[in-house]
C-alpha cells in the first residue's frame, strides 16, 4: 500500500463542511416540525376522522414508508416540472422530507394515541373539558411521551436520510463534500470526516432529545 | 432521439429491479450472518469485545449509509483493489445491515428468561447445545416479525447503489428517463416497482406481529 493519507487540505476548507452541516441541520429541523404537525394531524384523522379520508392517510403513510426517499425526491424534483409545478432544490429537498417525515410520524404518533385508555378520555370529558382542551391534555400530550423514545430515533434516521437530498443538488453537507472532493481528489479523507460530523451531528440530537424529554415531560402526568 | 415511454421501457426497469432483488438478497444474508456474530458477540463476548462491537453498532446507526457506501467506494482503491460499484454497495449493505440486525436480535437473546438457561444447564448442555437448542429457536421467534420489517428497509435503501453507477431499479430509472424524458411518469413507476416489493414484507411483518402478541397476551 502506498497511499498517504492527508486530512489538511480537508481540514483547511472545514468552513466549507461546516456551512454544509449547519444546512444539513436545518433541512432537518424543519422536516422534523412539519413532520410533527403532519404526524399529529394525520395520526389524528386516523384515529377519529371519517373512514375515508382515514384511508386516504393509510395510502399516503404506506406509499411512503415502502419507497425509497430517493425516489421519493426524484419525483419531486425531477417529476413534477411536468405538470407545472417548478420547485428549487432546497424546497423540493424541505417538502420531499417533510413528506417524508410526515409519514412515519403519523404511524408512531398513532400508536401513542392507541395507547391512551379509553376510559381516561371520558374521565376527562366528565370534568367538563371541552374536545381540544382533551386532546391537549389528556391524549396527545401523555401519548407523545409514550411514544417518545421511537419519535426521537425516528428523527435522527431523518437527520441521516437528509444526506439524500445532495442528490437534487440542495446545498448541504454532502454536497459540500462532493465540491470539496473535485477540488481536492481526496474523497476518502473527505468522506471519513463527513462521517464522523454526522456522528457528531447524531450524538448531539440524542443529548438534545434526551434534555428535552426530560424538560417536557418531567410535570405532572 | 426521446421516445415515448412504453412497454420496453416497462421491461428495462424489470430487468433493473432483478439487480435490486439480487442486491437485497445478498445484504440479507450476509448482514444476517455477519448480524448473528454481532448479536452473539454482543450478549456473550469478553468485555474488550462487547465494547468494539457497541462502537460498530454506535458508528453504522450514527452515520448515514451514503458515508459509509462512499468510504467503502473510494476506500478499496486507495488499499489497491479496484472494485466495481457492485462490490461496493454490497459490501456497504452487508455491514450496514449486520448492526441493525444485530443489534435488534441481541435484544431478543436479551429477552430469553434466565431461567431457559438455568433449565438447560440443569440438564447438563454446553454453551453450544444451550444456544442452538434452547435459547436461540425461541429468541428467533420474536426476532422474525422485526427482522421481516427490516427487510423491506434493505430494499429500499439498496437505491443507493444508483448513485455510484450501479444499475438497480433507480439507476434504470434515471436511464429511461433520459431516453423518453417524462421522468414523472418514469419514477412514479419506479416508486410503483419499489412498492410492489417492500408492501408485502411490511404487512407480512405487520401480521406476525400482531399473531405473536395474539399468542403471548393472556
Amino acid at each position: 500500500m502506498s497511499y498517504e493519507f492527508s486530512f489538511k487540505p480537508v481540514f483547511r476548507n472545514i468552513d466549507l463542511l461546516l456551512e454544509g452541516a449547519v444546512a444539513t441541520l436545518q433541512f432537518s429541523v424543519i422536516a422534523i416540525g412539519v413532520g410533527l404537525v403532519i404526524g399529529t394531524i394525520g395520526a389524528a384523522t386516523k384515529v377519529w376522522g371519517p373512514k375515508p379520508l382515514g384511508f386516504i392517510v393509510s395510502c399516503y403513510v404506506d406509499f411512503i414508508r415502502n419507497t425509497p426517499l430517493l425516489v421519493q425526491l426524484f419525483v419531486v424534483f425531477f417529476g413534477l416540472p411536468s405538470v407545472g409545478i417548478g420547485l428549487s432544490a432546497s424546497q423540493a429537498a424541505i417538502i420531499g422530507l417533510s413528506i417524508y417525515a410526515g409519514a412515519y410520524t403519523v404511524e408512531i404518533v398513532r400508536a401513542g394515541i392507541q395507547a391512551i385508555p379509553r376510559s381516561q378520555i371520558e374521565a376527562g370529558l366528565c370534568l367538563g373539558m371541552g374536545p381540544l382542551q382533551v386532546f391537549r391534555h389528556v391524549i396527545i400530550f401523555p401519548a407523545l411521551k409514550v411514544v417518545y423514545p421511537a419519535l426521537a430515533s425516528q428523527f435522527i434516521l431523518i437527520l441521516l436520510g437528509s444526506s439524500l437530498v445532495s442528490f437534487i443538488s440542495a446545498k448541504e453537507l454532502f454536497h459540500a463534500a462532493a465540491y470539496l472532493d473535485s477540488r481536492t481528489f481526496l474523497p476518502f479523507e473527505i468522506y471519513l470526516v463527513v462521517s464522523f460530523m454526522y456522528l457528531a451531528m447524531t450524538l448531539g440530537f440524542r443529548a438534545l432529545f434526551y434534555v428535552l424529554g426530560r424538560f417536557a415531560f418531567s410535570g405532572g402526568n | 432521439m426521446l421516445r415515448e415511454f412504453g412497454i420496453d421501457d416497462i421491461l428495462l426497469l424489470l430487468t433493473g429491479a432483478k439487480w435490486t432483488v439480487l442486491l437485497s438478497l445478498i445484504a440479507f444474508t450476509g448482514g444476517g450472518l455477519l448480524g448473528l456474530m454481532v448479536a452473539i458477540g454482543r450478549v456473550f463476548g469478553p468485555g474488550p469485545l462487547k465494547f468494539l462491537i457497541e462502537c460498530y453498532i454506535r458508528a453504522i446507526q450514527g452515520t448515514p449509509l451514503l458515508g459509509q457506501l462512499f468510504l467503502f467506494y473510494f476506500g478499496f482503491s486507495i488499499f489497491g483493489f479496484d472494485v466495481s460499484a457492485w462490490v461496493a454497495i454490497s459490501v456497504a449493505m452487508v455491514f450496514f445491515s449486520s448492526a441493525f440486525l444485530g443489534d435488534s436480535w441481541r435484544g431478543c437473546i436479551e429477552a430469553i428468561p434466565k431461567t431457559q438457561w438455568e433449565a438447560a444447564d440443569a440438564l447438563g448442555m454446553s454453551f453450544v447445545q444451550k444456544l442452538c437448542y434452547v435459547v436461540l429457536p425461541q429468541a428467533a421467534r420474536i426476532a422474525i416479525p422485526s427482522t421481516v420489517g427490516f427487510m423491506a428497509q434493505i430494499v429500499k435503501n439498496t437505491s443507493l447503489a444508483a448513485v455510484v453507477g450501479f444499475v438497480d431499479l433507480l439507476r434504470m430509472g434515471q436511464l429511461v428517463t433520459a431516453a423518453t424524458f417524462q421522468p414523472l411518469t418514469v419514477y412514479l413507476v419506479v416508486a410503483f416497482m419499489y412498492f410492489a416489493m417492500c408492501y408485502p414484507l411490511s404487512q407480512w411483518s405487520r401480521i406476525l406481529e400482531r399473531r405473536y402478541n395474539a399468542t403471548h397476551q393472556h
